[in-house]
């Protein structure tokens, strides 16, 4: 009884590159995902993330950690830089952007599978790669906005230990401003790597929490690793890039630092990548949420 | 000139193929699992809706017009667009899904508004468009309103209105009576009639087996994924010829009636009614019957007070097609 249309022209997918409709689409896009990313349930748990680094720092500003006999000689600005080197590597990078950035670009595809919510976007005039681009930049203003002020947060509060006038002349007088602008600088380039690399990871995974685990383990060995396999990480860069790089031990294996030439180039050329690969693989995506 | 008739031959085709829904040699598997096999199908404009039971493939094949899934084998095409092309699809096309999930923390209007900007409307008629769907499916007072607090039906006629809201051509509704009470299915129906008259392309999947027998032009039944049959209603029914029709005839002298229509060879049986007062036959040719009927009435003067036809409906279709009870559901 069904019918059969012989003719078999379907028309093929335009080639018409309409930016000026992609860039209200991302727009429209971000509005929407910055709400989500700054007022929806998920995103007490990043507040909270964030504001671990700044708490840490107000307590060290407030209760000198080498004990009384100490106070009376306050900590040097070399030995200050180093310690909040070993804090912002370790801990801000390491492990608050780090999480930061898996929890929000994990969530854009999988957090909204997860609510049966993605399809909404799939049924919009829109290319899936302008989702996968307006997605992307909707996490990066999130996690910018969010970490930067972590950053900058943790760093006020190592100026402040130091008294007036002292903080001032060191930040416009001496080093500071450049160590901050650079701090700042290495926050953001985090964000657009493990925020590119955390949103594939959403897109292929059904757990993503195990393959950002092994990329965590991956990225605090990287010390240990040889110096070509050190290449292959986001951190190794990251590291390269520190006013006061973190220091890692005897163990670590030792490699000619990183031109910052090399360095951001190649950290934003592997972001373009990843999102090339996002682009890609959202084409082929289908929404089956009960397999899930 | 041989060359310009063939041009305009394919352009015809072409132009034709712009007009319908395609699905040529469609399979989709689930990993193993079947989901719907070698589908053909060629929809025009008009209500058409999609009966099977729970797991046939209906929403198999209504994820497949939409490219929420992508086809194992074959090729679909929406009026000329394949769905591997969202952009150019949802200019024309609407969804009412069966997903009864919203955004998080969105009212009615934000949910619209949104993803008509999303689709590239400006702010403004984004807003017009907006609250003209929003009109259309009765919900101004509640579009403040934030979604997760609206009650199922709600929630369906807001879905509804977001897949109106940018004046598709094709509309493809999954379930879109579900949750409404009579009056709002009944503005429903209405509206898709509207819809139909206007010329778009309606598919709808629906259990309720006497609303989708008013209200579509065909129907598609579906079954274990695969398509049982296809066309109107009454098309379908008469093609059945394993299942002789049947026709209740009501009327003052049943029993002589029973005797005469026997000289048909079309008529393979006849049953007194419990209350004498009619008569059951069935009938493998229906129009020969009702041309045998009239001579009977010309030649006896045999007084008829109706003729009802039992099993030409959408019901009796599904019970004998796929095979359960049909009973209103499926």
């Amino acid at each position: 009884m069904s019918s059969m249309i012989e003719a078999s022209i379907v028309k093929p997918t335009t080639a018409r590159l309409d930016w000026s409709l992609w860039l209200r689409q991302v727009r429209a896009i971000m509005r929407i995902e910055l709400k989500k990313n700054f007022w929806g349930k998920r995103a007490s748990l990043i507040y909270l993330l964030a504001a671990v680094p700044v708490i840490l720092m107000f307590l060290l500003a407030v209760v000198d950690p080498r004990g009384q006999a100490d106070l009376a000689t306050p900590m040097t600005w070399v030995s200050a830089q180093e310690v909040f080197g070993n804090i912002y590597e370790g801990l801000i990078l390491r492990t608050i952007v780090f999480f930061g950035c898996a929890w929000i670009f994990m969530n854009l595809f999988r957090g909204e599978v997860v609510d049966k919510s993605l399809h909404y976007y799939f049924l919009c005039s829109l290319r899936r790669e302008v989702l996968v681009v307006g997605k992307y930049f909707s996490g990066l203003a999130a996690s910018i906005l969010l970490f930067t002020l972590t950053t900058a947060g943790s760093l006020f509060f190592l100026y402040y230990a130091h008294g007036y006038p002292e903080n001032v002349r060191y930040l416009f007088d001496g080093p500071g401003l450049g160590q901050v602008l650079t701090y700042l600088s290495i926050t953001i380039l985090a964000c657009l790597g493990y925020g590119a690399l955390f949103m594939v990871i959403g897109l292929f995974f059904r757990n993503p929490i195990i393959p950002a685990l092994l990329v965590y383990g991956w990225e605090w060995l990287n010390f240990l690793l040889p110096p070509v396999l050190k290449k292959i990480s986001i951190i190794h860069y990251l590291h390269t890039l520190a006013p006061v790089p973190m220091n890692e031990g005897p163990m670590a294996t030792v490699v000619s630092a990183t031109s910052p030439w090399i360095s951001i180039p190649s950290l934003i050329f592997f972001t373009a990548i990843i999102l090339l690969v996002a682009g890609r693989r959202i084409r082929k995506m289908e929404i089956r949420y009960g397999s899930e | 000139m041989q060359a310009q008739v063939t041009n305009s031959t394919a352009e015809s085709a072409s132009a034709m193929r712009d007009q319908l829904i395609v699905f040529e040699n469609v399979s989709k598997f689930y990993g193993e699992i079947l989901g719907v096999n070698r589908v053909n199908l060629s929809i025009s404009p008009g209500i058409t809706s999609l009966v099977g039971p729970n797991g046939s493939g209906k929403t198999t094949l209504m994820n497949l017009m939409t490219g929420l899934i992508q086809p194992t084998r074959g090729r679909i095409s929406i009026l000329g667009i394949s769905p591997d092309n969202p952009q150019e699809l949802f200019r024309i096309l609407g969804y009412c899904s069966q997903f009864d999930s919203f955004p998080k923390g969105m009212t009615g209007y934000d949910f619209i508004k949104s993803f008509l900007l999303v689709q590239g409307y400006s702010n403004k008629e984004s807003e017009e468009k907006t609250w003209r769907a929003i009109e259309r499916v009765d919900l101004v007072e509640a579009a403040h309103r934030k979604v997760a607090g609206y009650s199922k039906g709600m929630r369906q006629r807001i879905r509804l209105a977001q897949s109106i809201a940018h004046d598709p051509e094709v509309m493809i509704l999954d379930e879109p009576l579900n949750g409404l009470d009579p009056m709002a299915r009944t503005e429903a129906i209405r509206l898709f009639r509207q819809l139909a008259r206007e010329g778009l392309h309606l598919i709808i999947s629906s259990h309720i087996l006497d609303e989708v027998d008013t209200m579509s032009d065909r129907v598609v039944l579906i079954n274990n994924g695969y398509i049982v049959a296809e066309g109107g209603v009454s098309g379908v029914r008469e093609e059945m010829d394993e299942h002789p029709m049947q026709i209740l005839i009501r009327c003052d002298r049943p029993q002589e009636l029973a005797a005469r229509v026997f000289t048909s060879d079309s008529v393979v049986e006849a049953q007194l009614h419990q209350d004498q007062q009619g008569l059951f036959i069935r009938t493998r040719n229906a129009d020969r019957f009702y041309l045998l009927l009239n001579r009977i009435v010309i030649e006896t003067g045999m007084k008829i007070e109706t003729v009802t036809p039992v099993d030409d409906d959408l019901n009796a279709v599904y019970h004998y097609l796929i095979g359960s009870n049909g009973g209103g559901q499926t």
